[in-house]
């Protein structure tokens, strides 16, 4: 097996991972730095993150409205002492990606513009017309080529870490051109490797986000934090899930049902006016936006396509002009996968799994319980976020957290002796033995496709929108009989190179365990929080039993295990969770009783 | 799937180095719906008819740059482009033209990284500025001058469609000469002058002999053939300027 030494290894190279690198490359030139994904960096996930990133920029905001707005948003299950840290860094981190030439849109003036965004009080979502991530990626990808201590192995899949004496000490990753195993050591190692979102059915996400990162950490240990948390963003494209930014309602878009109402005002988001108030209507929450689609579907006030039920997101009163401008991927998209033009006709959309609230537990600073290991972006749960993620705040916690990631690493690696390179290849044999004879065993009938399929629809049966008891209970047992039927899986394809169905056989096998941290901790969550809401007498948040995070551990064989944290309060008691008008008279009081 | 379906033959070239000596054709009866791409059609063969078949997708939204392919022989994002424009005749699918194919419809962009790489694709900034004294001004023409540019998703569907590519290898091709452009144009960027020996070089833009269509088939309207002909003036500027200026010209 080849083998080689690094100081700091990065699995991931989307933007947390490519941030976490050009941090250790400028904290010390001299370490080396080894940067593992699984595709060239560029098509990592990050790269279809449309509408924005915020970050405190207009003089009438201010940090401690971003921070209300997160934690308010989040439903108070986020660790605030973080949020303080984030809010407090966001724009730092937006004018450092401006230096490195980020095409921001700009104002008349030439400073960088922000736009409207769902549950944020004043405008600070900062964007690059609806390509914001693509943008962001783009220009993380091309400043790392300026350094030369970032080497990259592109198109290597991360299947392990090494751990000895109590300590990560590199990766194990196949080389997807050669099907060869490499050992990658290193003295601290960061997972950026994104969410998880395709154990679920119908998903914005790319055919790459099935959370391997999440569950090699767990794996080892590592409890997955908040898990039950998954955002449904409200207006995806019916069948494939594609994504129609949040920025539609940001430039002031609507959501109509099929009698042409803006059905939100019915759902405690009004009053109805005619361009969207911030924190009201269409820019409310993503988890109050999917869960008013539940209901308007279960009156009967939706609409019936060929994919199920839709709503219309009426664009046609912001004009063409404004929308080749501002949205001109959406309104590529809508022509050509739809056949619909946004400037003439409204745009069916639909709720589909959008993002994974929870992750690796990793504390401020974004390190894990296990010492040498980071976490930073969607893969980690440094506790902004949540029981439901405000949009715009993903793209800053790539910057911010993988920025700090990267820095601790460093620090860790400069710290820590060198591994003992000759155990560290056995235990990578020992991995190379387990992970290959996935595709060396015969005699295997399960069909890679089917197991997945009946992973995604009982996640999306039993952990949607809206759950109960024995639906999750079903899906738990529905997860358990999956990974046993796994264990029969059939690796048709027996060669080395680029045998991509070996590699989605591991995906399915990660994708299994961190399936069942999800629903295991939706299950126990006996209350309704942000995006987790139950319909079976747990209908209300509960904060005496479960202002608590939710932290599932691996159980060889078996069921997670699943235990509580603490929620980190500062400065920001629970309260409650209003929007529209009724969040402006909840805000009033506050102030008043604060005085 | 509904009771629209239909069946359309997908015709898709095949190579393993492991076991052939050559590529070659094998074609599948594959079911599709009208909204189905020609990505979801080689989807449905692997997973349902044959699990060997590899090719490179992701996002599924013409974004990622990854699943470019030979669409009856035309260079093509497979996720946004649709059966039921080829059906009812057989659609023919095959690895991206002039790249050496490592496996099925997967070639090697090794060599294409290299020139993204070799072109500084990052600010040489012209006034370095700390991140306390904020972003840079850039006035919506100065980020006109150079947006589109910036909107290339490496998918090298352009490379796949230039004849000079297809014949030198070497050539720095039309996405790289984009996106130095791209650099050049920046309002913050002062590195033209240091990328100006790349594009004046052999492998630089005089290999470009003008036939557009790397412009034509680019999903994101980058309009490559426009950097590269604007450099070709740039550069016989520059050719002149070295005999008139003391620097040598490149400013």
């Amino acid at each position: 097996m080849e083998s080689y030494k690094a100081d700091v290894v990065i699995v991931g190279g989307g933007g947390a991972g490519l941030r976490a690198a050009i941090a250790v490359a400028e904290s010390d030139p001299a370490l080396r730095i080894a940067l593992v994904s699984k595709v060239y960096p560029m098509r990592s996930h990050t790269v279809a993150a449309e509408g924005g990133s915020a970050g405190v920029k207009l003089p009438t905001d201010s940090l401690e409205y971003h921070f209300n707005d997160t934690v308010g948003g989040g439903d108070w299950l986020c660790e605030q002492d973080v949020v303080e840290y984030f809010v407090a860094h966001c724009n730092e981190e937006l004018t450092q990606l401006e230096h490195w030439g980020c095409p921001w849109s700009r104002t008349p003036d030439g400073h960088v513009n922000v736009r409207a965004f769902g549950g944020m009080k004043i405008e600070r979502t900062w964007f690059a017309a609806d390509k914001t991530g693509f943008h962001m990626l783009h220009t993380l990808f091309q400043t790392s080529i300026k350094y030369p201590s970032i080497k990259r192995f592109d198109e290597h899949f991360c299947v392990d870490l090494v751990v000895e004496h109590g300590r990560v000490q590199g990766v194990v990753a196949i080389e997807i051109g050669s099907g060869e195993f490499t050992l990658v050591e290193g003295r601290s190692v960061v997972i950026a490797t994104g969410g998880a979102g395709r154990v679920f059915r119908e998903n914005t996400n790319g055919g790459v986000v099935t959370g391997d990162g999440m569950a090699v950490a767990y794996r080892h240990g590592v409890p997955l934090r908040d898990m039950e948390f998954v955002q449904y963003h409200p207006t995806c494209m019916p069948g494939t899930g594609l994504l129609f930014t949040e920025a539609c309602r940001g430039e002031g878009g609507f959501l109509v049902n099929k009698d042409g109402y803006r059905y939100l005002q019915d759902y405690g988001l009004g009053p109805a006016e005619p361009s969207p108030r911030n924190k009201a209507m269409e820019l409310g929450p993503r988890d109050r936006l999917s869960q008013a689609f539940w209901y308007e579907q279960q009156k009967g006030r939706t609409i019936e396509g060929q994919h199920g039920s839709v709503v219309h997101l009426d664009l046609r009163h912001l004009g063409e002009a404004k929308l080749r401008e501002r949205l001109p991927q959406i309104y590529e998209l809508a022509e050509q996968f739809l056949g619909v033009d946004p400037a003439r006709a409204p745009i069916p959309v639909r709720p589909a799994v959008h993002y994974t609230m929870g992750g690796i537990l990793v504390d401020g600073r974004c390190a894990s319980p296990l010492p040498g290991l980071y976490a930073a972006g969607e893969c980690s749960s440094v506790g902004i976020h949540g029981a439901n993620r405000l949009g715009s705040n993903s793209l800053s916690e790539l910057c911010v957290f993988g920025k700090v990631a990267g820095e601790e690493a460093a620090r860790f690696a400069k710290a820590s002796a060198p591994g003992n390179s000759a155990s560290l290849l056995k235990q990578a044999q020992a991995v190379e033995q387990r992970v290959s004879g996935l595709k060396t065993k015969t005699g295997g009938n399960e069909r890679i496709a089917t197991l997945r399929k009946e992973m995604a629809q009982t996640m999306e049966d039993g952990c949607g929108i809206y759950r109960l008891a024995d639906t999750m209970q079903k899906t738990c047992d529905k997860l358990d009989e999956l990974k046993e039927r796994f264990k029969n899986v059939n690796v048709e394809d027996k060669s080395s190179v680029w045998n991509t169905e070996w590699l989605l056989a591991i995906e399915l096998e990660y994708q299994l365990d961190v399936a069942q941290s999800m629903a295991y901790s939706a299950l126990n969550r006996r209350e309704s929080r942000g995006a987790h809401q139950r319909l079976d007498g747990f209908e209300k948040r509960d904060d005496e039993n479960f202002l608590k995070h939710s932290q599932a551990h691996y159980v060889a064989g078996g069921a997670p295990r699943i235990d509580y944290g603490d929620v980190k309060i500062t400065k920001s008691q629970p309260g409650t969770r209003a929007y529209g008008a009724a969040g402006e008279k909840a805000e009033q009081e506050r102030k008043a009783a604060n005085v | 799937m509904s009771e629209n379906q239909r069946i359309i033959e997908i015709e898709v070239l095949r190579y393993h180095p492991e076991k052939d000596k050559a590529p070659y054709q094998q074609v599948f009866q594959v079911p599709f719906t009208d909204d189905m791409s020609v990505l979801q059609g080689v989807q449905y063969i692997k997973d349902y008819l044959d699990g060997s078949l590899s090719f490179r997708w992701s996002c599924r939204m013409a974004i990622c740059g990854s699943c470019g392919m030979m669409i009856n022989g035309e260079p093509s994002l497979s996720c946004e482009t649709f059966l039921r424009d080829y059906y009812p005749a057989r659609v023919r699918v095959e690895a991206l033209a002039h790249f050496p194919i490592e496996r099925d419809l997967v070639i090697n962009m090794e060599g294409f990284i290299e020139k993204l790489e070799s072109i500084q694709p990052y600010i040489i900034p012209k006034e370095p500025r700390t991140l306390a004294q904020g972003e840079y001004l850039q006035t919506p023409a100065q980020l006109g001058a150079y947006e589109q540019f910036s909107s290339c998703i490496n998918c090298m569907l352009c490379y796949a469609a230039c004849p000079q590519f297809g014949l030198n290898s070497e050539f720095v091709g039309p996405a790289a000469m984009a996106l130095l452009h791209r650099y050049n144009v920046d309002s913050r960027d002062g590195g033209k002058a240091e990328r100006m020996e790349l594009v004046n070089s052999e492998e630089g833009v005089f290999n470009c002999t003008a036939v557009g269509y790397c412009s034509e088939v680019c999903p994101k309207h980058v309009d490559p053939a426009n950097a590269v002909n604007q450099n070709k003036t740039n550069s016989a500027a520059d050719y002149f300027m070295r005999f008139l200026t003391p620097k040598g010209g490149a400013k």
